[in-house]
């Protein structure tokens, strides 16, 4: 961070630089405010775990851009509904919803392009609208749109202290430099990134772990506003974590990093056995109860193993899988014990029944007798060659977050910080309060990180 | 073939395949969904499908620092530019010009130097226009094999071309789709009618797609021009020099015009784009081709303004040797990128369909 070039006055200052911060930054700056964006990160990891995101849903009432047909808020609330089983905050999940229309017309009018449903994704071309290019392709334009609007930008720049004063935010502390302004926006996301801070809430199992998105998600800023009394929502020992590729990056792995080979398979774990049901629904509505069984296995790992017949059934994974003619050997490639495998193996096939496989829908093709069953797609592992998968816990984001108020800002127990607001990930705990619905943290993102510009523009103008 | 290249390639195709966020882009994308295994001809194809509009480098969340080291366009520009040298034939004249500019330009002083000693030593008597210079039929003897002999060597490569990307039998409705892609550069609009990014970095601009289509279409109009003369000559039996509203001259000045400006475009938005983007090694190569391709429409108009002056015995020796030097080239630089380019969005359009 060069902090010269970061003399103030500042308006407005907003700490992180993902997709909230970006629409809190042009927001503001389209008010006329004078705004400064910290980003933790350093040049081209800008953008936090936007960059690695594809969609944003939208409600919509009739064909808009991309999307198809339409999708009625009381739907869209319904599928909130559905994931997070009732942990949310309705008036403001329905703010977001109600919100997310006007967003997407604003998103295309700064720079954002949309494209149709990515190939395997149709069943999202009416509820998402896919980024031409992905998470990044945002990002890059939303910079491109704030440096037109004179928005100043500095990365590196990571904000360890914001100091309050009363009910007033006074100035910044990123690192050795302090930064007044009149007001503040909070962007800086969750702490999923931080091992120390997950091991605390989740326990040693969490140190295995892999961490989908962004290594500059500590929480640093979150923890400060917590120990000075901000409120909190969401559980604070609580992540969403899928079942990913055992062999990603530790940080930053990504969309690539996702296995879907799961329904078509048999899990086993470190002692060669299985433990759940790999045939219990479709794999988009299983992956995240994967990511905490395979959090709860010894060593946090699983394998999954299918045969030849399987091997087209789903997309590409990024790494090649293990590879072999006999279970025994696949066993020991992937370090498990070869005889073991194959005993499983066997029990599984003698439990499978005749019948009509159908992949795509929940065919009934059950196994007979055993246990764990596996309730559809149970097909013998009998046609070589055999592959091999190892599955991690991959974590998503966290639900430790500020609560706001319905204008975004921020709370202690006193009251409304008055020159102080939050958008995205810092604060989806409210609405997300458990479970996760694709593309709807962009949509809070988007709707809190405008809501927060305009709060936070108002305010100093 | 460059098993390091094709494997590079490889390693970061089914990192692609993994992901597909640049569906959108271009035919690269959807046309890398067809496979889960990719063969070393199946890679050679995509690399001459991209071009090079950079879209998916500046969307990628895995380029470098990311240990995936995503640089998609560059490692499909090194195949592409690895696959017209290796079937260019004869070969080791490939690699020499495509990587050196000193080297084309040594030819292009060569040719020159050649035709002012022609019209030297070999002045005609008696003729009208040109021809008052350098008689007709010297001209034939030199330019018709200079300009078969080039298109013989391209045919020989794309036929092994061909069969490596596993190309099928032409059909109509295959060169059709290809003729449509190629003539509105639909793989450098970037999908959707912004352009590529290139001399802008993640900023979309469609500077580059203009230029090309001057480049294009005025190096087409030239060619055109050059066949209505050939077929005034022979056929009607109406010889050079040709009026202003003489179909020659109504295609011929355009054409010049718009393959300079175009070339000038592209060679400036090249001093501004990242080099590490694509094939670097031939960046000289390939601004020098540029520079010659946009000489010799700049001096076939400067002859044709210089009609009736001095200066034109000059200009003609500086614009035929030109000429000389695009046409023996031709199977050696980037303007081969044309041949294969279409082959290529032929054998896709089958692909496709198949």
């Amino acid at each position: 961070m060069n902090s010269g070039s970061l003399n103030g006055p500042w308006d407005i200052v907003i700490v992180g630089g993902g997709n909230a911060a970006l629409c809190a930054a042009i927001t503001a700056a389209e008010a006329g405010a004078r705004a400064l964006i910290l980003e933790s990160a350093p040049k081209p990891y800008r953008g936090g775990n936007s960059r690695h995101t594809r969609n944003f849903r939208c409600m919509h009432q009739g064909p808009l851009s991309v999307l198809t047909d339409s999708y009625g808020e009381d739907e869209y609330f319904d599928d909130l509904m559905l994931v997070t089983k009732g942990k949310t905050d309705e008036p403001l999940a329905r703010l977001a919803i109600r919100s997310s229309e006007d967003c997407l017309p604003w998103m295309e009018a700064h720079g954002v392009r949309f494209q149709p449903s990515l190939s395997g994704t149709l069943s999202l071309s009416r509820t998402n609208a896919f980024f031409l290019g992905g998470g990044k392709a945002l990002v890059n334009a939303y910079y491109n749109t704030a440096e037109d609007l004179g928005v100043t930008v500095a990365y590196d720049a990571e904000v360890t202290h914001m100091h309050l004063e009363g009910d007033q935010f006074t100035h910044l502390e990123a690192r050795i430099v302090r930064i007044e302004a009149r007001a503040a926006v909070l962007a800086s996301g969750g702490f999923q990134s931080n091992l120390e801070w997950l091991t605390r809430a989740w326990g040693p199992a969490a140190a295995n772990f892999l961490i989908r998105g962004t290594p500059y998600n500590r929480g640093v800023v979150l923890r400060d506003m917590l120990d000075q009394g901000c409120e909190s929502v969401g559980d604070p020992t609580q992540c969403h974590a899928v079942a990913i590729d055992g062999r990603a990056p530790k940080f930053d792995g990504g969309i690539v990093t996702r296995l879907d080979c799961v329904p078509f398979s048999i899990v086993v774990n470190r002692d060669a056995e299985r433990f759940y049901d790999e045939g219990e629904d479709v794999w988009p509505k299983r992956y995240a109860i994967w990511g905490r069984l395979v959090a709860g296995q010894p060593g946090q790992v699983g394998y999954a193993i299918i045969d030849a017949k399987s091997i087209d059934l789903f997309m590409p994974s990024v790494f090649p899988p293990n590879r072999a003619d006999t279970i025994e050997e696949l066993g020991a490639q992937m370090g498990l014990d070869g005889a073991r495998l194959a005993a499983t193996v066997a029990g599984f096939n003698a439990a499978c029944r005749p019948g009509s496989f159908h992949p795509t829908e929940l065919d009934g093709l059950s196994t007979d007798g055993l246990a764990p069953a596996k309730s559809n797609w149970a097909r013998p592992l009998d046609t070589p060659p055999y592959y091999g998968y190892q599955l991690r816990p991959g974590v998503t984001f966290t639900y430790l977050g500020l609560k706001v108020s319905d204008r975004a800002q921020v709370h202690t127990a006193r009251g409304p910080v008055r020159n102080l607001w939050a958008a995205g990930e810092i604060m989806a705990g409210s609405i997300l309060g458990q479970g996760y619905l694709a593309g709807f943290g962009m949509t809070i993102g988007t709707v809190f990180g405008r809501i927060a510009g305009r709060e936070a523009a108002a305010h100093v103008n | 073939m460059s098993t390091d290249l094709i494997a590079e390639a490889r390693r970061q195709t089914e990192i692609c395949n993994a992901c597909r966020y640049c569906e959108g882009f271009c035919s690269v994308f959807p046309a890398l969904t067809r496979n889960k295994v990719f063969a070393d001809g199946d890679i050679t194809h995509l690399a001459n499908l991209c071009h090079n509009c950079r879209g998916c480098y500046y969307s990628c969340q895995y380029t470098e620092p990311h240990e995936f080291a995503l640089n998609f366009p560059a490692a499909l520009a090194e195949v592409r530019q690895e696959s017209w040298e290796r079937h260019a034939w004869p070969r080791p004249l490939a690699r020499l010009f495509h990587e050196s500019g000193v080297a084309i330009a040594a030819v292009l002083v060569a040719g020159l130097a050649f035709l002012f000693g022609m019209l030297q030593t070999l002045r005609p008597e008696s003729g009208a226009g040109f021809y008052a210079y350098l008689a007709h039929g010297a001209l034939v003897t030199l330019f018709l094999p200079a300009f078969l002999l080039p298109l013989a060597s391209v045919a020989i490569s794309l036929r092994s071309y061909w069969r490596e990307i596993g190309g099928g039998r032409l059909g109509w409705r295959d060169i059709r789709g290809a003729a449509a892609s190629a003539a509105r550069l639909k793989n450098l609009d970037g999908g959707q009618g912004q352009g590529c990014n290139f001399e802008r970095a993640d900023r979309y601009s469609d500077r580059r797609r203009w230029f090309h289509q001057a480049v294009m279409y005025g190096f087409l109009l030239c060619f055109a021009a050059t066949s209505a003369g050939t077929v005034l000559h022979y056929v009607v039996a109406m010889p050079a020099p040709y009026g202003p509203f003489s179909l020659p001259k109504l295609l011929g000045v355009p054409g010049g015009i718009l393959l300079t400006v175009g070339c000038a475009g592209l060679a400036w938005l090249k001093t501004k784009a990242d080099p590490a983007l694509g094939a670097a090694r031939v960046w000289g190569g390939e601004m020098a081709f540029v520079a010659l391709l946009g000489a010799t429409g700049a001096t076939g108009l400067a002859l044709y303004a210089a009609t009736g002056t001095a200066a034109v015995p000059a200009l003609l020796a500086i614009h035929l040797g030109c000429v000389l030097a695009f046409f023996l080239l031709l199977p050696f630089t980037k303007m081969i990128h044309g041949f294969y380019r279409f082959a290529t969005l032929v054998v896709e359009e089958q692909k496709r369909r198949a």
